[in-house]
């Protein structure tokens, strides 16, 4: 049994447009927004709701539903393993899946900054459509909007998701229980390094590529196989596995022991952290999540996670606890025991 | 990962603690000079696991947290009223000056760059030359090299627009005024392993003799710090005092000649004041003369508001970081901390940085945050 399907990228040719760089008209909603999106959004992006071209989508909804809303403004919108175009859509692709659902759609919308090359936004797009084929996700509607240059940073992009939340899905902080375990689905801080890598123009022997991707199908896997033994899901994206795990003890008025020696950080990745002076459990992931299991079911659903080619790096990192509710406490691979502290904003890199 | 875990390995680690149980009669506090060495006590859990008559007093070795806040008020006024890109080490800007940090001026528009090298400073320089650009030359004998070496280079690149804000501080000149205070509670000392890879093992020889006190240079590992304190408690078990090298696969008896030839071709020894501890002599690292042209006190200075206060720094709460750093209290027994002195609004620098002692107790000591149940 195979759990992953093959990727096959759609790629197209960047069709012939009489302008080579975004300018403030093509914000306007006039001809030249009409342009844009005739010749390069629509072709790539087309559905019946997007070929409405009205000011919204209808739709028929029915049943349980989540909504999820994200902004991208990652810089430099082009890293290794991805750019600002995948990660819009998986991002919010994941927060649906966070919530067990699977996602339908999705709109789209564009800050774009005058002078942003035009093949800089058609590799973008060809990525939107790329992540949305793969999360089997339609962009139903969008918008454009154009600011001076100077007043961005090349392209944002702001997307909002519904969709359909599986049947068995019950989760939350509220069903976590003391005795359940924390599992997380693989290597931790690829994405974060990635960034810091080419903003800091660092070269590694392997390049550390971004860890994008959805989560959904892996996630509702999980939830078809194991329904009210899994807990929750989390992704922990900004402020990494650390800030999420405090906001799952806080919420949960419950504690959490973790074993500093099960949590996978790839030798890369953790000799780029050293190297950084930032410490791995703060820095953002973007194609991983955290889910709290049932403890008699942990074994079965990590041996079903690695299966997965991008959960085979999965591990049990830890114990939910009734002792120190709302602390996270880190046993250390050498024996010692420390708490996780919250930190109090963005990580700075050490000095020594 | 190799050169890494096998100093992380938990048997080697309880081996070290069995042999420091059995040779530990009296009660010692051994002070690890360094803030890396701090931050590594914290985040590996070690303080804990020592046995009861082991005190660890982190000293003075934070860099961040011994810049004194004029030197801060000085970056940010260039930053925010002089249109001058100011580029930092990254720890640097959260660290409360008299009124606001870098991170804050930088939020009010100030050019502020974070810098893993001052290289790279020198490399803005050239891209900007309409621009002033100033490097927050922070740091122990570690970070002088490069930044004397960015000196070098903008000289020889004929760079008119880069300059360096110097607030370099040294540890033996620190050792020396922790061991000259009357009220010192310190037994041994743990030297800073990397300031001696640089600087070589030549300037700890006296400190040794002079104040009759084991100093062991160490690393940064568990093993290496765990082996560290060993060598220090031995010492004192048989009442010897001697300078040893536990971290010898890095640190050469020379230490780094080329480095330091360097530093003293661009930088001079002069007075400098602490944060916290106030004026040791001889203790700062400044620009020689024939570099003036690069140093940013000389060529910003009389323009400069806040050049007028090179006083002795004043918190703005009496902040008790001098008696942290010597040794004479812990941070807990400071009656602002985990009070008026958070990390989300520190008093004093050493609650700002990670390696700073008061942060580390804060996130990191578990008996200020939780208690196993009975």
């Amino acid at each position: 049994m195979t759990k992953n399907k093959p990727v096959v990228r759609f790629t197209c040719p960047m069709p012939q447009t009489d302008f080579d760089t975004i300018t403030i008209g093509h914000g306007s909603g006039g001809k030249l927004t009409r342009r844009l999106l005739d010749t390069m959004v629509f072709p790539l992006l087309n559905n019946e709701w997007l070929a409405g071209q009205g000011d919204g989508a209808v739709l028929n909804l029915h049943g349980r539903m989540a909504v999820s809303t994200d902004s991208f403004v990652v810089s430099p919108v082009f890293f290794p393993g991805g750019d600002i175009g995948d990660l819009a859509i998986n991002g919010t692709v994941n927060d649906l899946a966070m919530c067990g659902a699977q996602p339908d759609f999705i709109s789209l919308s564009f800050i774009l900054e005058e002078g942003l090359p035009i093949t800089e936004l058609w590799e973008i797009l060809l990525s939107i459509r790329n992540a949305c084929d793969a999360a089997g996700v339609r962009v139903i509607t969008g918008d454009t909007k154009v600011v001076e240059r100077g007043k961005g940073d090349k392209i944002f992009i702001n997307t909002t998701g519904i969709g359909r939340v599986h049947h068995g899905a019950k989760l939350g902080e509220a069903m976590v229980r003391p005795g359940d375990k924390v599992i997380v689905s693989g290597p931790l801080a690829r994405h974060g390094i990635a960034i810091m890598s080419i903003r800091k123009g660092l070269e590694f022997e392997t390049q550390i590529l971004s860890d994008t991707r959805p989560l959904h199908e892996i996630c509702r896997s999980l939830l078809y196989g194991y329904g009210g033994g899994i807990r929750m899901f989390r992704d922990p994206t900004r402020g990494g596995v650390a800030t999420v795990l405090h906001e799952i003890a806080d919420k949960a008025r419950l504690g959490i022991d973790l074993d500093e020696k099960h949590i996978p950080v790839e030798d890369e990745v953790a000799g780029a952290c050293e190297m950084l002076g930032l410490d791995p459990m703060y820095v953002a992931n973007e194609g991983l999540f955290i889910t709290i299991v049932d403890d008699g079911l942990a074994a079965d659903i990590l041996g079903d996670l690695q299966r997965w080619e991008h959960g085979a790096g999965a591990a049990i990192i830890g114990t939910i606890t009734e002792n120190h509710p709302g602390t996270v406490i880190l046993n250390s691979a050498i024996g010692g025991k420390r708490v996780l502290p919250l930190i109090t904003g963005e990580q700075l890199p050490r000095i020594c | 990962m190799k050169h890494l875990t096998e100093y992380r390995d938990a048997d080697l680690v309880e081996n070290l603690l069995q042999q420091l149980r059995k040779v530990t009669t009296k009660p010692w506090n051994i002070m690890e000079v360094c803030g890396g060495q701090t931050h590594g006590l914290v985040k590996h859990g070690i303080l804990e696991m020592l046995p009861d008559g082991i005190t660890m007093i982190h000293g003075p070795g934070c860099p961040v947290c011994v810049t004194p806040v004029s030197h801060i008020d000085q970056a940010i006024e260039l930053a925010l009223e002089k249109n001058v890109i100011l580029c930092s080490y990254g720890d640097m800007l959260r660290v409360p000056g008299s009124g606001i940090s870098l991170l804050q001026a930088r939020a009010k528009g100030a050019d502020i760059r974070i810098m893993y090298s001052p290289l790279e400073a020198v490399t803005v320089a050239r891209e900007n030359p309409d621009r002033e650009v100033v490097f927050f030359a922070v740091g122990f004998e570690t970070t002088a090299p490069a930044n004397a070496l960015s000196v070098v280079q903008a000289k020889k690149a004929g760079l008119k627009n880069y300059s360096i804000l110097s607030a370099h501080v040294l540890v033996p000149p620190a050792i020396e005024a922790i061991m000259l205070d009357e009220e010192t509670r310190v037994n041994g000392f743990l030297a800073a392993g990397h300031v001696c890879t640089v600087m070589g093992l030549s300037e700890y020889y006296p400190l040794v003799e002079t104040y009759k006190i084991p100093v062991v240079v160490t690393g940064f590992e568990p093993v290496d710090l765990l082996e560290g304190i060993l060598m220090v408690v031995k010492q004192l078990e048989k009442g010897e005092y001697r300078l040893e090298n536990q971290y010898k696969r890095v640190v050469w008896p020379d230490g780094n000649r080329q480095a330091v030839d360097l530093i003293h071709s661009v930088f001079e020894h002069r007075d400098r004041e602490w944060r916290g501890i106030g004026s040791i002599p001889a203790s700062g690292l400044f620009l020689r003369d024939e570099y003036r042209d690069y140093d940013a006190h000389v060529r910003f200075g009389p323009a400069l508001a806040s050049w007028a206060s090179l006083a002795p720094s004043a918190e703005t709460v009496e902040c008790l970081s001098g008696d942290v750093m010597k040794g004479k209290i812990k941070p807990v027994e400071c009656p602002h901390f985990g009070t008026a002195c958070t990390p989300e609004h520190p008093v004093g620098a050493p609650m700002v940085s990670s390696e700073g002692a008061c942060a580390a107790y804060y996130h990191f000591s578990s008996q200020n945050h939780y208690q196993e149940p009975k």
